[in-house]
């Protein structure tokens, strides 16, 4: 039982596939802030039922925050709990900033003498795992990125700009500028090309106390575009992933991508 | 020579009101039996047909000490006001920030001569008080009205909680 667990949430880091009925999520405190200091606390954690961390934290060794001018800023007060991670940033800069948790790792199988072997790692800790004479291998990549975008003043684009790897949320509508009653559209990328038929899944926060997920499930268009009319304010989670055989890893041959994103609509 | 006379004549007549006008406006805040009260933060602004906004008028929050951006932190509570102004504005703007008011009737005054309301363009225009209070509630109040205005007839709306009677008088 608690291996199965273990090896769940390594194969978050690995691969989000692994595990489909859990998500993965950040959830800042704010997302709209003002004031000579402001800052934001942001849990971090692994659960089904959103935003409630009642199952596994979310690994922060991935945690990358990118500030307004587009460096990256440090995090702080890093601490990972029993069912959730937390951390804090304080938002010296005006402007948005991206925070997000990537994680990219490897998955490797093979047989040696009539039996099936299995790795999980990172590109770093791959060099020799595979032994001479090992037969049937196959390698695969696996790119994942959890984020949520928070604002101190006006909402800015810098932060926002594609890193070309992996999936990513391009802003058409600005992530820190949403409100209920309206429609927001924003353009997938993967690689920082756009991305068409993607399938995206978005379920609102508050999932305890009602009887069903309510999810949305919308599709990108020609252009990597998609909208999504927000029914009501709150923190919504979206979520989408893909797989292809784009791999940077020399002899991969598949290619997880996911992406998860925590956006909150204002009300009017 | 006489078609020029007359475009003069006209441009005198339709600039002339606008340049004399005066913007009143009445805001009452009313006095609440709560067993927390914090004065309101209030935001009162103009903004056109595409809610963009067209005039910025007053802002009322917590400013207290010399440190920078003091009282600041809450200004997002003013949410509509936030999201079409506030954010982008570095606080305080000089002639439209000020300290947040008590309980009563509070009357203000613009002379179109002020440069705010100089910018206004003929046209419609929503005139908006939005109100939020500390440990209380939040309400926005809307007055339509055109620009110039051709009488000086006041505007009267109330608010539920937050809010009392606003009333907009405009005198040509």
């Amino acid at each position: 039982m608690i291996r199965t667990a273990l090896f769940c949430v390594a194969s978050f880091v690995a691969l989000s596939s692994t595990c489909f009925a859990h998500k993965v999520w950040l959830r800042p405190s704010q997302t709209s802030l003002s004031g000579s200091e402001p800052w934001v606390t942001v849990d971090a954690a692994v659960s089904n039922d959103l935003f409630y961390f009642n199952h596994f934290p979310l690994g922060l060794d991935g945690l990358v925050v990118i500030g307004p001018e587009g460096k990256e800023v440090a995090a702080q007060n890093e601490s990972v709990g029993k069912y959730r991670s937390v951390f804090d940033v304080a938002l010296e800069e005006q402007g948005t900033y991206r925070i997000a948790v990537l994680n990219k790792g490897m998955f490797a199988s093979w047989e040696e003498g009539g039996e099936r072997k299995r790795w999980r790692g990172t590109p770093a800790t791959f060099d020799g795992v595979i032994p001479e004479g090992a037969t049937n291998v196959s390698i695969s990549e696996s790119i994942g990125r959890v984020e949520t975008f928070v604002t101190n003043g006006a909402p800015t684009g810098t932060a926002l700009e594609s890193t070309g790897e992996g999936i990513e949320l391009a802003p058409v509508s600005h992530p820190n500028d949403l409100y209920a009653g309206e429609e927001g559209t924003f353009q997938l990328l993967v690689n920082g090309k756009p991305a068409p038929e993607m399938e995206i899944e978005i379920i609102q926060g508050g999932t305890r106390y009602r009887n069903a997920q309510d999810s949305a499930r919308v599709k990108t268009d020609d252009e990597g575009k998609f909208s999504y009319k927000w029914p009501e304010a709150g923190m919504y989670w979206l979520s989408t992933s893909k797989n292809d055989t784009d791999t940077s890893i020399p002899n991969a041959t598949q290619r997880r991508l996911s992406y998860t994103a925590t956006l909150e609509v204002l009300p009017q | 020579m006489r078609t020029f006379s007359a475009w003069l004549v006209l441009l005198v007549m339709g600039t002339a009101p606008i340049a004399a006008a005066e913007l009143s406006l009445d805001v009452e805040i009313p006095r609440l039996d709560v067993s927390e009260y914090h004065r309101p933060y209030v935001a009162i602004w103009v903004q056109d047909e595409d809610q963009k906004v067209a005039a910025n008028l007053a802002v009322w929050y917590q400013i207290r000490g010399s440190r920078k951006g003091h009282g600041t932190k809450w200004l997002p509570d003013l949410r509509q006001w936030w999201r079409r102004s506030g954010r982008g504005l570095e606080m305080p703007v000089d002639g439209i920030s000020s300290a947040t008011r008590p309980a009563g009737k509070h009357e203000l005054k613009f002379n179109t001569a002020d440069s705010e309301l100089a910018k206004l363009k003929p046209g419609k225009y929503t005139l908006l008080v939005e109100a939020s209070r500390e440990v209380g509630g939040r309400e926005l109040v809307e007055i339509s009205f055109e620009w110039p205005k051709k009488t000086a007839e006041p505007i009267k709306v109330r608010g539920g909680k937050e809010l009392g009677e606003v009333v907009l008088t405009i005198t040509p």
